[in-house]
């Protein structure tokens, strides 16, 4: 070997550096962008509120508790054109985290270029655009599968011609892994998803484009802190990925194969409990997509040392960002070439995983390909994150700080607020003043004319883009889009996975807690009955359902309806179901509005059964939530769920006055 | 505090004939009860809304679905009852679904397939683990439909499965609807063999798949045939195209059952096949036995007032089998 063979030429430039941020209106995250962006951040990374992401205004029913809070809201043109003041879009490469509605975001981005003299042509980044990974995984979707594949159908054909830099769709890994998905699970699943849009999209262009369409699909990824097999996972899939092209769509040249991808470092495996771990966790993932310069990242954002506790703040923000820094800038990491290659150990990783992820690609395969297969692979998924509790659990997966190493100092770190950013609760208030200021302000004739186009197309095989850019043009706003399209694609709920997940094994606890289950039910004249409920536009599903499973395996009967339903709708379901106990899940910060407007509801329905809640709550909020008339508060420190559910049979019994049986053997 | 002692059987009756649907979820919580102070309020319930107590069978129709596992039947529920409000009738779906046998618990999915207005009276959705019997309905079951369907103009069953359940749900409701999805050769051989009883509407789904749901609409119509049905009425339907395929037609053929039915017979039938399923399920086969065994236990329902509601017929049961009452 020569000297220089271990060594670079020159020093390779670094990967994108992103955070991921937005919230409150366009006007405040179009500052925070600009003081990222002066503290060397590369790129944007634009996170949408809810209601934007699922397609409905800021003044409809289930946008409330959620106008703001998680990501930023865009009605219309002047949103857009407000949150990018300032911002050179001919330089600017933005992502853009918005799926169901992508083609609408896209539209606004683009008017917005328009009318700062930016042709789109010029314009780069990136839409998420992969709904597969939404039915899965996180919930934004807003239509039925078919349509939504032939909505990214269009977008990448539109943009390939039309805005060639960007890139149309950002297959998904990384939310596979937040629900549950084991590394080939992850891989396995990513790759169908892709090859489900890469044949929808080959119907849409001309055979000669493959190559370019290939090219511009792009992956977001997850890192694990099980960070040596991780980047094995990325060196599989890149090798995956040129097999596919090769095989699959004909692709020859070596520059359109390449595996491109972007990350977002595992967030699941981050505590509520010794927070503070969670900077060693976030560095070693960094690593793990870093560290091979054969499968690097191209942009990588880092969640921050809070993510459990609630949303982070700028300095929570910085701080990682920071981590990147130290990483590429201190570091000798970008000096060499791949420290990996002819590696043993790496190369038995990549061809374990390789081997896993064909056999469950070809599971996915007979079930008709990821559309048809969604519902095997939701529950497949529910099924791995069963597995995963349990680990931790049983203590067979150490948590440091949650399962074991639990003794701690306090931490410095909290403030007053709890250490996290709070969202001000006047902001959906102003949003929906605003909206309809706006609505004032349009022309009412314009607008309606562009939304009946839209309409029109969406019922044929035209293109919907030029009719989508057309309404953005005229001031047509979130809601009216999205709503245009519910009217001609109808509605869609996703499997919640749940009904086919496996029963744990069964150990003397669970035996226990299922006799407990059976004299309570007794006394109740009828098995005890529990209701999880998600309301509002939060789609965090991993908790209710793990709590649904496990509450089925107590031997309770459980109704679990899903994500994204209102507060009505629980009610109902409460009621007609008679159910003996009601637990509610939120982890996307709209508890203060939803959680007291539900137990109100329950009670004036009549329904007397315990709430019990669960999710991202924040300790301030806890005992608002007491006085608001809820039972008990789970957070995710409390990880034990045999636990949690030996509390909900006792409150149960308590309820009906049946009596604890082991105080009255000692009376 | 203190428990509840359970709802009062002859308010709820009253209450059901006075066409108040807000009853129902009391009327179900009051019928799943399996504890003793329940049984003479389940038979006041059962008492005020007999055809003696009414005098005529409950106005409601009552219709069962069922098919195998995934086949559709929830969606397709889902659709068919916005159809039916939209025809100003109001439903009430009881939903079946398997408990798990190890932990007895259940996870109810088909209410998150059914979409309703959660502002809407007139929609009642029940979802109800079978519990740890083999198979077939809960009593539970067969009693909410008798009482809902006085105060309900539909009463859906929703079931799974493919032989034996069907056997079941014929015995309370008035029409049975098979539901299958394209491609399901094992409901093509239940039928031809007659492991599977003639359905009075059979629905293929999944109509939105294309040739291979005209291809099985086409098989199970000749199936039908060579099973020696002419009357069974086959219907394809897409539950997730929009506009929903199917959905009039549907209904039209489950009416148009309902109006060639002697109403009165099937239901009195039922009564008495429910009567003996109930006695049987807490008496097992050794109170059969002291009844002298299924064949007198029919003679025996059969001289009973045509107007006696379920747990009279049970009584009566119990009556001519001295004995097992006490040691169960
Ligand atoms: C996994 C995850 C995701 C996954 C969700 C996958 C899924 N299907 O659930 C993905 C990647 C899709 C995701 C997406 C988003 N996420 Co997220 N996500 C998380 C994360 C990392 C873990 C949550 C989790 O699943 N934990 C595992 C489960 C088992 O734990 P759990 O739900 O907490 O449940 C436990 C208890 O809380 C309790 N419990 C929960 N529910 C119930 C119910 C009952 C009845 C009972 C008794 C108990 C109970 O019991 C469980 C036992 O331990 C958290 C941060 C964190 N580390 O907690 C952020 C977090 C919740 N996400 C957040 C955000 C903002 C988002 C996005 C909205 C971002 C955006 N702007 O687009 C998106 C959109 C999601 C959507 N549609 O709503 C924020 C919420 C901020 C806030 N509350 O103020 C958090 C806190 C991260 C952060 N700090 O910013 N996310
Ligand atoms: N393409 C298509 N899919 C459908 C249709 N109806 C239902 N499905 C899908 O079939 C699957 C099963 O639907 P369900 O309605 O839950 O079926 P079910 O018969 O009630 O299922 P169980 O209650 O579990 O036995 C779901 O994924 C539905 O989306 C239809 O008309 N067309
Ligand atoms: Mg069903």
């Amino acid at each position: 070997m020569s000297d220089t063979e271990h060594r670079l030429p020159e020093r390779d430039r670094p990967w994108m550096m992103r955070t991921y941020a937005g919230h409150s209106t366009a006007k405040k995250s179009n500052e925070l962008y600009r003081s990222n962006l002066s503290k060397g951040q590369t790129g944007l990374s634009i996170a949408f509120d809810l209601p934007t992401q699922t397609g409905y205004d800021a003044d409809h029913e289930l946008a409330r508790g959620e106008v703001g809070k998680v990501g930023v809201p865009v009605a219309h043109k002047g949103d857009m054109k407000q949150l990018l003041d300032g911002i050179p879009l001919d330089k600017m490469n933005t992502s853009m985290t918005i799926n169901a509605t992508a083609a609408w975001l896209l539209a606004l981005y683009i008017v917005t270029a328009e009318d700062t003299g930016v042709d789109q042509q010029l314009l780069q980044g990136t839409t998420q655009n992969d709904i597969i990974k939404e039915f899965l995984a996180r919930g934004t979707y807003a239509f039925p599968p078919g349509p939504s594949m032939r909505l990214i159908a269009d977008m990448v054909a539109y943009t390939v011609t039309e805005v060639p830099k960007w890139n149309p769709i950002n297959i998904c890994s990384y939310h596979l892994q937040e629900a549950g998905a084991t590394p080939v699970q992850e891989i396995a699943y990513a790759m169908s998803n892709a090859i489900a849009v890469l044949d929808a999209v080959r119907e849409r262009v001309e055979e000669d484009q493959m190559g370019r369409v290939f090219s511009r699909i792009s992956f977001f990824v997850n890192a694990g802190v099980r960070f040596v097999e991780e980047h094995a996972k990325l060196r599989a899939m890149g090798i995956l990925w040129e097999e596919l092209g090769r095989e699959r769509y004909g692709v020859t040249d070596e520059k359109q194969l390449r595996f491109r991808y972007g990350v977002q470092v595992n967030s699941l495996g981050l505590t509520e409990s010794q927070p503070e771990n969670n900077v060693q966790r976030i560095v070693l993932e960094a690593l793990a997509v870093t560290m091979g310069r054969n499968a690097r990242a191209r942009a990588v954002q880092l969640p921050a040392w809070n993510e459990a506790l609630g949303l982070p703040r700028p300095w929570d923000q910085q701080w990682a960002l920071r981590m990147q820094q130290v990483l590429a800038y201190e570091t000798d990491l970008l000096e060499y070439p791949d420290i990996f290659e002819g590696s043993v150990v790496m190369d038995g990783l990549v061809s374990e995983l390789l081997e896993g992820a064909r056999a469950e690609m070809a599971v996915v395969a007979e079930h008709g390909g990821a559309v048809a297969g969604v519902d095997y692979m939701k529950a497949a998924l529910v099924d791995s994150h069963r597995e995963r509790i349990h680990r931790i659990e049983a203590g067979e997966q150490i948590v440091v700080g949650l399962n074991k190493y639990t003794e701690t100092e306090p931490s410095p770190l909290m403030d007053e607020e709890g250490g996290i950013m709070t969202v001000d609760l006047g902001v959906q208030q102003e949003a929906i003043e605003a909206l309809a200021a706006w609505r004032e302000s349009r022309d009412q004739a314009a607008v309606d004319a562009a939304l009946a186009e839209v309409r029109r197309v969406a019922l044929t095989d035209e293109n919907i883009m030029q009719a989508t850019i057309a309404a953005a043009r005229a001031g047509v706003t979130t809601g009216e889009w999205s709503q245009a399209l519910r009217d001609a694609f109808g509605e869609y709920r996703g499997p919640t996975g749940v009904g086919e997940a496996a029963a744990g094994a069964d150990d003397q606890d669970i035996e226990a807690l299922r006799e407990e289950v059976d004299r309570v039910s007794d006394a109740l004249g009828r098995r005890l009955k529990i209701l999880v409920g998600k309301p509002g536009l939060d789609g965090h599903s991993n908790g209710s359902e793990q709590i649904a499973v496990r509450a089925r395996d107590a031997g309770m009967d459980v109704v679990y309806e899903g994500i994204r339903l209102t507060p009505a709708q629980i009610t109902q379901s409460a009621l007609q179901e008679g159910v003996h106990v009601v637990g509610l899940s939120i982890l996307s910060g709209s508890h203060r509005e939803l959680i007291p407007d539900i137990v109100t509801s329950l009670r004036e329905a009549g329904v007397d059964a315990p709430v019990v809640v669960g999710g991202i709550i924040p300790e301030a909020d806890e005992q608002p939530l007491k006085d608001a008339g809820v039972a008990a508060v789970y957070t995710p420190k409390d990880f034990d769920m045999r636990r949690i559910m030996r509390d909900i049979v006792a409150l149960v019994a308590e309820h009906n006055g049946i009596a604890d049986p082991a105080a009255a053997g000692a009376a | 505090m203190a428990a509840a002692g359970p709802p009062d059987g002859a308010a709820l009756a009253a209450r059901l004939r006075d066409g108040d649907l807000a009853a129902a979820p009391a009327v179900l919580n009051l019928v799943e009860n399996r504890g003793a102070a329940a049984r003479p309020q389940i038979a006041a319930l059962l008492g005020g809304v007999s055809p003696t107590a009414l005098g005529a069978e409950a106005a409601g129709h009552v219709i069962g679905v069922t098919g195998p596992p995934g086949a559709g039947k929830s969606t397709l529920l889902s659709t068919l009852v916005r159809e039916w409000r939209g025809q100003d009738r109001s439903v009430a779906v009881l939903a079946v679904d398997p408990s798990s046998r190890r932990s007895g618990g259940s996870l109810l999915g088909d209410r998150a397939r059914i979409t309703f207005d959660p502002h809407d009276a007139a929609t009642f959705i029940r979802s109800t683990a079978a519990g740890t019997r083999l198979g077939g309905l809960a009593p539970a079951t067969r009693a909410a439909a008798h009482a809902l369907a006085i105060a309900f103009d539909v009463v859906v069953i929703e079931t799974v499965g493919v032989g034996q359940s069907e056997t079941e749900i014929s015995e309370v409701a008035d029409t049975v609807a098979v539901i299958v999805q394209p491609g399901s050769g094992d409901s093509l051989q239940f039928l031809k063999s007659g492991i599977m009883e003639i359905p009075d509407v059979l629905v293929v789904t999944k109509a939105d798949l294309g040739q291979i749901a005209l291809r099985a609409r086409r098989d199970l119509a000749a199936a039908l045939r060579s099973a020696g049905s002419r009357d069974t009425a086959v219907v394809a339907v897409s539950a997730v195209a929009s506009p929903p395929v199917g959905m009039a037609e549907l209904t039209q053929a489950l009416d148009a059952h309902r109006a060639t039915l002697d109403l009165p017979a099937r239901r009195l039938a039922s009564r008495r096949a429910s009567a003996l399923a109930d006695f049987v399920v807490e008496h097992g086969e050794r109170g059969l036995r002291a009844v002298g065994g299924r064949r007198d236990a029919g003679r025996l329902l059969a001289a009973q007032d045509p107007g006696d509601d379920i747990p009279t017929l049970v009584a009566a049961l119990e009556a001519a089998a001295p004995g097992i009452m006490g040691t169960a």
